[in-house]
Order: structure tokens, then C-alpha cells, then sequence
């Protein structure tokens, strides 16, 4: 109970201050609210984008792609995850140019995705899913080379199969660790979508972010940030959720301590 | 049916490493075991016990040398040779009634009979009632039975155990070696049982093997014919103390080397 006390303290607190901030036009010299469009003005944006038509479209494309990119990147990411994990000929084959698109920004793929695919929705999706890949693949490398080898080795001396080790033991071993990069790739999911969208998109979170700025609706600009911002927690809480879910061994310590 | 679970090893080296860092762990390593028997091996630290363990599991390549069981080479892991390590390896994402089970699981028994036997088991390790836990929610001494428990379902020709009650403290210890005793007069498999506890090696075993520093060799085989079941009151007899007290000497004779 005192815990979410607490957090809704925090953020009742940060809207004070923005309220402060933005109705005494604070001016601070290197940094100024004289433009920030104030709570009020925000929420009744707000208000109307929500009773729009195009609200709901804009969500669900958003949705949609973030969910594409994502899922894409959860496949591929852990295959290839475990695979190099596991083997060293798919460590030495695969790595070397996964390492060096890493670095790469997705917002750096925007150009040549837009080139590379006919279809603009197709390309905003390739960047969500360049952008959640390397997180979920990294964690799932991490999760493999972490494994105690005493567990595996456990494993074969109980009769366990080369074949049944990856579901057997590899798999639950790096839940933990893959279910970490599902959450970052869950954020930076959605990071990479509003980027994309803000070039390439007609509908959708992003784009109404950029084009309200176009046309100088500043507090629409604050209630599309704030929507992202919220959709982005809400998709990592989800995922939280799921893990627990799937991992109650996980929570046992919590449990211990009522 | 105790005419099994003879290790023969003759001639055994054991290299570790590679190119430059490459040394010999185990040199020229001969034993075996009679059916049942219960072994304790006694070395330094470092000396290549848990090594020599792994090679007799299937887990690392001999350099030289084999090791047959019951006749046939061991070229890799199965499920005849149980092994219990030192701190428990137990699953930590499964209950402790399919951490029991895990065995016979990979032999595609079904769920029910594979639960009902785990119980069984669990019973006879004096666990039941916690086989919904998970590893996490047991005691190191527990942890350690669980661990023993998932090795015997399997029945295994011969139980490896390296230092499998060296984490816990000297009480549980103690009670653990009773119990591992107990289970043991049981069921009469082989027991290759590793330790540098000398207390527990001569408390334990039907015979007793030191290992040298590195490269482990070994240096020393002591027949112990104390009477079964063995009681702790064993502890404080002078034949035992006086082993003890040459054990002692016989290690300390290495760490001079
Ligand atoms: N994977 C490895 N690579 C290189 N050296 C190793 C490796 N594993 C063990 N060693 C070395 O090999 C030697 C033998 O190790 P081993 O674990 O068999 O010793 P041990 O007798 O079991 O020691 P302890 O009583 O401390 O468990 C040690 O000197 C150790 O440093
Ligand atoms: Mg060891």
C-alpha cells in the first residue's frame, strides 16, 4: 500500500512541477518553459485526441508495427541467441557481422530500409525489429555462456541427450536472461518506431508526435510523447508480468519475505 | 545383481589445458573396485581428484590410458555413472519431485509412474513433504539429499560423489554421512567417494586411496575393515585415531614437495 502511496507521490509531484514551471513561464536562462504547453492544455488536448476518429487508427498502427518488429526480433534474436551461445562454429560464423551492424543506430537503417523496402510499412517495421534484435540477442548470448556447465554436465550424467539438453536445460537456464532482453528490446522497440514513423509514417504515435509540431500544436506534441511513453511502460510491464508468469522460481525469495 | 559397477582404470594420465598452458592434471593412474565397495579418494587441494571424477564420468578425454566400467570404455556421459557434486547442481527452475524425476524422464517414462517412484525416493531420503519446493527453498543438507535422491533413481552401476558434504557444516556433515552410510548398506552400489576431509574418508570407506600433489598419482592404499553399520562412536577408537593421525602424515609429507 505505502509503496504505491509512493509512486503516485513521485508522480504527482513531477506534474507539479511542470504545472509551476510552465504557468510562471519560468526562464531560466540556458533553459526556458516560456513555449511548454501547460498540464491543462495537454489534458484537453488530450481529451480531444481520444475522442478523434483518427485516435484509435493512430494507435493501432503503432501498435501493430511495434508488435511485428518485436516478435520478429523475439524469434530470430533468440535462435541465433542460443545458437551462438551454444555452438563455437556459429559463434565464429555468425558473430562477426552481427557484431559490427550492433553499434549501428536503427535510426541509421532509416535510409536505405526506406530504399531497401517498397512498402513504407514494411520498412518501419524492419527498423522496430533491427532495434529490439540486439538486445534480445545479446541477453540470450549471455544467458547460454552464463550456464553453470555443472548443470549441464548434471544433465548428461542423468541421461539427458544432446538433442533434449537445449529444451531440458539451455532454455530454462537463460529464461531469466532472455526475458531481461525481451524487456530492453520491448523499449527500444518502441525508441526505433517513433523515429521511423516520424519519416515514413501516416498514421500512428510517432507521426502524430512530428506532425504536430508541423503545424505548431504544441501540447498535442506533449500528449503524443506522453501516450509513447506510457504504451512503452505498459509493453515492458507486460512483459514482467509474462515472466513471472513463466518463471515462478524466480519470485521465490519475494515470496519468503511475505 | 552386485556383480556390477567395477571400474577397471589402467595406465591413466589426464592432460588439462592447451598449447603452452597445457600440464598433466592425473599421471599414470591405475585402480579398480570391487563390486559394492565403497571407495574414498584423499588428496590435497588441487591435485586433480575432481579431474580424475570427471574423467571417470565421461565429462573430460583421458590423454593416455583407459577406463573401462564393467567392461565396456567410457567414452561419454550415461546415465550408469551417477555423479553428485560439491555444491548441488540441482534445476532450480524445477520442483524438487521433477528434479527427482529428471532421470527417468529422459528414459520417457511417464508422468505418474515417474512422480509416484520420485516420491518413493523422496521418502526414502527423508524429504517427503517438500516435493513441490523448489531447490532454492531447501537447506544445503537438503539440497545435498535431493541431489543424492535424483542420482539414485536412476540406480545407477556406481555413485561418483566429489566432496558432495564439503559446503555444509560439521553438524549437518555428520548426519549426512550417517545417512549417506544408511542408503548405501541398502542398496550396495560402488562408491567412488571424494573428499580432503581424512575424518570422513576413514569413517566412510571399505578402502582409502591418497592422491599426491599434482600430477595426482596415487601414493597410498589403506584397507579399513572397521564393522558395519558404522557409528560415530567409531570416531574416538584408537585404530581409527591412529589412521587418522598417518593419513595426516602421509598428506603433509606432500605439502612439502
Ligand atoms: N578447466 C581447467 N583448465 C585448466 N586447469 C584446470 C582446469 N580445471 C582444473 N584445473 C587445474 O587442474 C588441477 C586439478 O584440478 P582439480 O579440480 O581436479 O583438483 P581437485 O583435486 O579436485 O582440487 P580440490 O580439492 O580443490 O577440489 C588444479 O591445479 C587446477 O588448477
Ligand atoms: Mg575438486
Amino acid at each position: 500500500m505505502k509503496r504505491i502511496a509512493l509512486r503516485f507521490l513521485s508522480l504527482l509531484i513531477c506534474l507539479l512541477l511542470w504545472h509551476l514551471a510552465s504557468s510562471n513561464q519560468v526562464d531560466l536562462g540556458f533553459v526556458s518553459f516560456k513555449q511548454l504547453p501547460s498540464p491543462e492544455q495537454v489534458s484537453s488536448e488530450a481529451l480531444d485526441l481520444i475522442h478523434s476518429k483518427k485516435f484509435l487508427a493512430h494507435l493501432n498502427a503503432s501498435i501493430l508495427r511495434v508488435l511485428s518488429g518485436f516478435c520478429l526480433a523475439t524469434v530470430v534474436g533468440i535462435s541465433l541467441g542460443l545458437s551462438i551461445g551454444r555452438f563455437a562454429w556459429a559463434s565464429n560464423f555468425l558473430l562477426p557481422p552481427l557484431e559490427m551492424l550492433r553499434p549501428i543506430p536503427a535510426v541509421a537503417w532509416i535510409p536505405l530500409a526506406i530504399l531497401m523496402f517498397p512498402s513504407s510499412e514494411v520498412s518501419m517495421i524492419f527498423i522496430t525489429f533491427i532495434g529490439a534484435l540486439f538486445p534480445i540477442l545479446l541477453n540470450t548470448i549471455h544467458g547460454v555462456e552464463a550456464i553453470d556447465q555443472r548443470l549441464i554436465a548434471a544433465a548428461r550424467s542423468l541421461g539427458c541427450k544432446r538433442g533434449t539438453l537445449f529444451y531440458e536445460i539451455i532454455i530454462p537456464a537463460a529464461a531469466s536472461n532472455i526475458f531481461t532482453g525481451l524487456a530492453i528490446g520491448m523499449g527500444t522497440a518502441w525508441f526505433c518506431l517513433v523515429s521511423a514513423e516520424m519519416i515514413a509514417g501516416q498514421f500512428g504515435l510517432g507521426y502524430y508526435t512530428w506532425s504536430s509540431y508541423t503545424i505548431q500544436n504544441y501540447p498535442a506534441i506533449v500528449v503524443g510523447m506522453l501516450l509513447i511513453g506510457l504504451l512503452g511502460m505498459a509493453s515492458s510491464l507486460l512483459i514482467r508480468y509474462v515472466a513471472r508468469l513463466v518463471m515462478p522460481w524466480q519470485t521465490l525469495v519475494v515470496k519468503r519475505n511475505g | 545383481m552386485v556383480d556390477q559397477g567395477c571400474f577397471e582404470i589402467s595406465r591413466l594420465s589426464i592432460r588439462l589445458g592447451l598449447g603452452k598452458q597445457a600440464f598433466t592434471a592425473v599421471e599414470n593412474v591405475s585402480f579398480s573396485n570391487q563390486p559394492g565397495e565403497f571407495i574414498c579418494i584423499l588428496g590435497p587441494s588441487g591435485c586433480g581428484k575432481s579431474t580424475l571424477l570427471s574423467t571417470m564420468a565421461g565429462h573430460v578425454a583421458s590423454s593416455q590410458g583407459a577406463i573401462k566400467l564393467d567392461g565396456q570404455l567410457i567414452t561419454k556421459p550415461n546415465a550408469d555413472i551417477g555423479l553428485v557434486f560439491q555444491q548441488h547442481s540441482l534445476f532450480p527452475w524445477q520442483r524438487v519431485i521433477d528434479n527427482v524425476a529428471f532421470g527417468l524422464k529422459m528414459r520417457g517414462i511417464n508422468k505418474s509412474e515417474r512422480h509416484r517412484q520420485a516420491r518413493e525416493m523422496l521418502e526414502l531420503v527423508g524429504l517427503s513433504g517438500f516435493e513441490q519446493h523448489y531447490p532454492a527453498q531447501l537447506s544445503g543438507g537438503m539440497q545435498q539429499r535431493v541431489e543424492i535422491a535424483r542420482v539414485l533413481i536412476n540406480t545407477p552401476k556406481v555413485i561418483l560423489m566429489d566432496e558432495p558434504f564439503g559446503a555444509l557444516d560439521a553438524q549437518t556433515r555428520l548426519s549426512m554421512q550417517q545417512f549417506l552410510l544408511s542408503v548405501w548398506e541398502g542398496i550396495k552400489t560402488s562408491v567412488i567417494f571424494i573428499t580432503h576431509d581424512i575424518e570422513e574418508a576413514l569413517f566412510l570407506a571399505d578402502r582409502l586411496l591418497i592422491m599426491s600433489q599434482r600430477p595426482g598419482r596415487f601414493i597410498e592404499e589403506i584397507p579399513l575393515d572397521f564393522a558395519r553399520p558404522r557409528t560415530t562412536e567409531l570416531l574416538a577408537t584408537p585404530r581409527f585415531v591412529q589412521l587418522k593421525q598417518h593419513c595426516l602424515t602421509v598428506l603433509q609429507s606432500q605439502n612439502h614437495l
